[in-house]
């Protein structure tokens, strides 16, 4: 099944979801993508004064937590991978 | 012990008025005592899709502003011992009355009812707000459109602001055979987006708009919609009625799957 979902194209279905997912990470907070990239770019210049890091594998995303609580308040996941520690 | 219900979307035209008139009627057609109240100011339609537009006297402005006593403005359905309907005003509009008189106006009803339904304008301004500052609990109503998702997803964070805790979805004008061929969100992709728990999926069905036209609840007509509605009413209520309409289709059971595990979360 999944080698046949390779091949083909997605489903409209799957395209309005991933839409919505995207489209709702910035609705909750209020946030556009734009201001997202001044993030990452703040992180970086900040980060690097410590450390080198892979600014190209770098990831930073809004999450919400909901699991029992059903808190919406989003949080925000960096992943930033660390090529070299400076002393 | 009365329980207040609002029945909300943000987006217009995804079925709020209509959802509200049905589990007004399948709630009363459990012998539950019910008042509906339509806090759409200057667009009213409860009481078109009742059938009771001919028997409107006061309105919920004229109770606001003391022009009448709350009995008088209550229009008894005849076809269900139990339903009342507090019609809207038409003349005037949504700034007509506001959230303190809202609230006094419920707790006068409290006493006298199981369930006072509130049906909420579109939109998030002072008419959300009137429709909402009173409710214990919402019925948020949807359908498996982005733009509605996406506007029922706002109502959401502004409902949980205002410590509405208890929340529960109807996924309305569901069409299994285009979520089957990948052209329609399933109620599992919707659940998956909103987080909010599933009370009830309302097919897609013609005997809506027919049953709109005469006026008529169909909660009581053994079409696929209103069997969807009679078995929210039941949910409400506290029974669990397990999700399951198309019994050909496999998505279902997972539905019910989800379904149940929401209730066991509670």
């Amino acid at each position: 099944m999944k080698t046949f979902k390779l091949f083909s194209k997605k489903t409209s279905s799957q395209v309005a979801k991933d839409r919505l997912k995207i489209l709702l990470i910035s609705d909750r907070i209020n946030c556009s993508p734009e201001v997202m990239e001044r993030i990452k770019v703040d992180l970086v210049k900040s980060i690097s004064k410590y450390m080198s890091i892979d600014v190209e594998h770098m990831e930073i995303v809004l999450k919400r937590n909901h699991k029992r609580g059903r808190s919406r308040k989003p949080s925000l996941y960096a992943s930033i991978p660390i090529l070299d520690i400076r002393e | 012990m009365c329980e207040v219900i609002v029945i909300t979307s943000g987006k217009g035209g995804v079925g709020k008025t209509t959802t509200t008139a049905n589990l007004g009627g399948g709630l009363a057609a459990l012998g539950k005592k019910v008042v509906m109240i339509d806090t759409d100011i200057g667009l009213r339609n409860l009481d078109v899709v009742m059938g009771l537009e001919n028997r409107i006297v006061y309105n919920l402005v004229d109770v606001v502003e003391g022009n009448c006593r709350v009995k008088q403005a209550l229009i008894r359905d005849k076809r269900y011992p139990g339903l009342y309907l507090l019609p809207s005003a038409q003349t005037r509009d949504k700034t007509a009355v506001n959230e303190p008189q809202m609230l006094k106006l419920i707790e006068s009803l409290k006493p006298q009812f199981d369930y006072i339904l509130l049906d909420c304008p579109a939109g998030i301004e002072q008419g959300f707000k009137n429709a909402v500052v009173g409710a214990d609990r919402a019925i948020i109503v949807t359908t498996p459109e982005v733009s509605a998702i996406r506007d029922a997803d706002r109502i959401v964070g502004l409902l949980e602001s205002r410590e509405i805790r208890r929340m529960d979805l109807v996924l309305n004008r569901m069409r299994p055979d285009l979520v089957k061929r990948g052209d329609m969100m399933s109620p599992e992709d919707v659940v998956d987006i909103l987080a909010v728990p599933l009370i009830g999926v309302i097919p897609d069905d013609e005997q809506v708009v027919i049953s709109t036209n005469q006026g008529e609840p169909l909660v009581e007509t053994g079409s696929l919609a209103g069997r969807a509605y009679r078995n929210i009413a039941l949910r409400i209520t506290g029974e669990e009625i397990p999700l399951e309409l198309y019994r050909t289709f496999s998505f279902w059971t997972k539905v019910s799957g989800i379904f149940h595990k929401n209730e066991r979360q509670k």
